[in-house]
Order: structure tokens, then C-alpha cells, then sequence
């Protein structure tokens, strides 16, 4: 991924050691401090520019790496350990603001009758219904740029679960994914079809292109799925968070594709929205019941973590939602640099 | 591959499923689709095959959906009950 530019302090004191541009002994050495401190002056962790870059930035090492940064970098124990802690309040943000209602029985029916409950029960404006009727054609631009960050890597964060669980619940997690990832077929998989998406609005298809004009909370929703799919503690949450997003996607992406299609969007820019139509009709089934049913049937401690996965993936992606429609309700682009949205 | 005489993985064809998965199985979601997997083929009254994109298919069974025969979610929005 090409380098993005640091938004203060701590991505810049990482970018700095990452990227060789700084002497990095003392650079490390002072890391933990300085994310300390940035925490605790932080008025929300998850609309902090400085801290979701850096968090962005550390588990991309993991993925496609960051231009000019050594592999090296990857497991470097600083490093490690500044993203713990910033993961750690981000965990902590979240736990303490998702509250959950009583936990049904550990079955995988009750388990799926609860999940479509929760997610039928999602609140917040919708983003779907005004794609579909209202948005401008530099207002469907900067969606997609949004929705960048995440749907050229779409599955990767997730499929880190796969060697943490057994059974049923992860032959159910791999037959999603395999779809995800286009049945062998790459020009199917669903980052192939999202990146057609971009190039036929003329937008730039290079993954992370961009990270620098994308909000922090957007780079949060993004963070949160690396948080989960990264930590074997965490297995439940993470199947929880793919679980919402597949229970959450078949009618939005009807309306996604509804409202590319009033602008005279061809078939090949809807694709990606249609194809999502069907295969999440088919995941949701699946992520519901066999998935996080099946794993809480086969680990029943981690039913707690399966709703909170759930109930996170919904709350920071309706905060994401609200910025984004409220800059537009404002007149203003949900993006940190006006005309970014323009065409390359 | 490369069969080998006595080799355990020659004794299958190479494209064919496992034996104890042979066939096709149909789940019936309560209050959702029909899912098929397995080995099956979708056609219409004549014999041809259906459009289909993927191993795994979810068919509709309340009747709303938009991209019959396939499962688009709008049982969700008109309330289908169905058990199983």
C-alpha cells in the first residue's frame, strides 16, 4: 500500500520508524509514551485521526505491507506493542458502549433467531434508501471511496478466523469466504468486482489509494474488523462482525445498485451491488446459523463475544453512516480533502 | 494427479466430491430460503440451465423475491414464516 501521510503525533512518530526516515531507536523508544499520552487527551478514540491512522497503519503490516516499510516491521515488539494498547481502548470504548440484551440459549437456533432480530432491528438513517433515491453523482463517488478502504482487501480481516475455529462453524466461515473470494475465479472475487466498480466511475482502483481523503471512523470500521480477526481471544466477535455484515447486505446492495442505476451507471459499474444481492441471500443463511451457531454450540463461552461482535459491527458502522450523511445533509463532502471524489 | 496403484487418493475421480458427500442436500431455513448444495443442476422446464454464479445457491420460497428462482432477502421485509 502506498505510504499515506501521518494526521499527527503517533502515526507520524510510526510512519517515521517504519519507513527509515528517522533514527529508530529513539523513535521506538518513546512510542509507548507518546501513544499513552495521545489516549488519554483523546475526546473519542474512534474519531481520532492520529490514532486510527496509526492503528490502520500497524495492521497493515499484516496485509499487503506499506510501501518503503521492511517486513521486518511486522512482529517488532514496540510496534506490537503500541497497537495493543490502542487496540485494547479500542476494545474497552466498545464494551463499554454496546450494551446487550439478555443472551439467548447457547443453541444455534436461538442463536440465529437472535442475530436476525438484532440485525433486522438495526437502526440509524439508511444510507441504502438514499443512495437509492437522492444522492448526487459526486455523493455516490465519495461512497465508494469510503467503502474503498475496506472492499479492495473484502474478506481478508475475517478470514484470520478461520485456523481459530473447528467444525461446522468453520466449514460454514470457508464456504462464505470461497464465495468472498470468487469460487476460484478471480475476476469474481468481490474485490475484483468492487475495484470494476471504481474504474467505471473513473476512480482509482489501487487499494488504499484513498487513505489519505478517508474520515477516521471510516478507517475505524476498518480497524475493528483487524482488531477482531487478529486475536485468537476475539474468534467469537470476529464471527459475530462477519455475521452482521452478512445479515445486514442483501436488500441495502438492491438499493446501492438501484441508485448507481438512476444515474445511468452500465451493468458492469452495478455488478458488484447485484452480486451481493444474492450471495449475502445465501451468507446470511449460513453466517446465522451454521456459523456463529455452530460455533457457539461447539464454545458456548463464546456466545457473549459473538453479540458483542454483532452489536459493534452495527454501532461504529451507523457512526460512519451519521458523519457521512450528515456532512451531506450539510452540504459539505463526508471526505477530509474537497474534490477528492473527482475522477483521475 | 498422478495415480499411483494402491494410492488411497487414485480410488476417486479427481473433480468428484468425496463418496459419504455424493449427491445434493436442500436445507429449509425456517422463515428463509431453500439452500442447495452440493451436486445438482438448476434448469428450467425445457432442461437448460439456469444462470448460476455460484456452488451454494439459496432459492426463494415466499414468492417476493426479485431475482427468482434465487433468494434475494425480501422474505425479511414481508415477514415469511415458514417452519422449518
Amino acid at each position: 500500500m502506498k505510504q499515506p501521510s501521518a494526521r499527527g503525533p503517533v502515526s507520524e512518530l510510526v510512519l517515521g520508524i517504519i519507513t527509515g526516515t528517522g533514527p529508530a531507536g529513539a523513535a521506538l523508544a518513546g512510542l509507548s509514551d507518546a501513544v499513552d499520552e495521545a489516549l488519554e487527551s483523546t475526546p473519542d478514540l474512534l474519531f481520532d485521526d492520529d490514532l486510527q491512522l496509526t492503528l490502520f497503519c500497524l495492521y497493515e503490516l499484516h496485509y499487503s505491507g506499506i510501501d518503503g516499510a521492511s517486513t521486518d516491521w511486522e512482529w517488532n515488539p514496540s510496534l506490537i506493542g503500541a497497537r495493543g494498547k490502542i487496540a485494547a481502548a479500542m476494545e474497552q470504548r466498545l464494551r463499554r458502549e454496546v450494551t446487550l440484551s439478555e443472551l439467548p440459549a447457547a443453541t444455534s437456533e436461538a442463536v440465529a433467531a437472535e442475530l436476525f432480530r438484532i440485525t433486522g432491528e438495526a437502526g440509524g438513517p439508511s444510507m441504502s434508501r438514499f443512495v437509492a433515491k437522492e444522492a448526487t453523482d459526486e455523493q455516490l463517488r465519495e461512497f465508494l471511496i469510503n467503502k474503498s478502504i475496506y472492499q479492495l482487501k473484502e474478506a481478508d480481516p475475517h478470514t484470520f478466523a478461520i485456523p481459530r475455529i473447528a467444525g461446522r462453524a468453520k466449514a460454514a466461515l470457508v464456504e462464505i469466504q470461497a464465495d468472498e473470494y470468487g469460487g476460484g475465479r478471480p475476476a469474481r472475487m468481490h474485490s475484483a468486482l468492487f475495484a470494476k466498480t471504481l474504474r467505471e466511475l473513473d476512480l482509482d482502483d489501487t487499494y488504499g489509494a484513498y487513505l489519505d481523503t478517508t474520515p477516521a471512523i471510516t478507517l475505524a470500521s476498518n480497524n475493528l474488523m483487524s482488531l477482531f480477526g487478529l486475536s485468537r481471544r476475539l474468534r467469537g466477535a470476529a464471527v459475530g462482525h462477519l455475521a452482521a455484515y452478512e445479515m445486514t447486505s442483501s436488500q441495502p446492495n438492491r438499493l446501492y445498485s438501484r441508485g448507481f442505476k438512476r444515474h445511468g451507471y452500465s451493468e458492469d459499474a452495478r455488478e458488484y451491488f447485484d452480486e451481493h444481492v444474492e450471495a449475502d441471500a445465501v451468507h446470511e443463511q449460513i453466517a446465522a446459523r451454521d456459523m456463529a451457531g455452530g460455533l457457539v454450540e461447539a464454545e458456548p463461552e463464546l456466545l457473549g463475544d459473538v453479540l458483542f461482535g454483532v452489536a459493534a459491527a452495527l454501532y461504529v458502522d451507523e457512526l460512519m453512516t451519521v458523519q457521512i450523511m450528515d456532512a451531506w445533509a450539510g452540504g459539505r463532502t463526508s471526505l477530509l480533502h474537497s474534490g477528492a471524489a473527482s475522477t483521475v | 494427479m498422478t495415480r499411483i496403484p494402491g494410492d488411497a487418493r487414485s480410488q476417486a475421480d479427481d473433480d468428484a466430491p468425496p463418496l459419504e458427500e455424493a449427491g445434493a442436500s436442500i436445507v429449509a431455513f425456517p422463515d428463509g430460503p431453500l439452500l442447495v448444495r452440493g451436486d445438482f443442476e438448476l434448469v428450467d422446464p425445457d432442461g437448460a440451465a439456469l444462470p448460476r454464479r455460484r456452488k451454494t445457491v439459496a432459492l426463494c420460497r415466499c414468492g417476493a423475491s426479485g431475482l427468482k428462482p434465487y433468494c434475494d432477502g425480501t422474505h425479511k421485509q414481508i415477514g415469511f414464516k415458514a417452519t422449518p
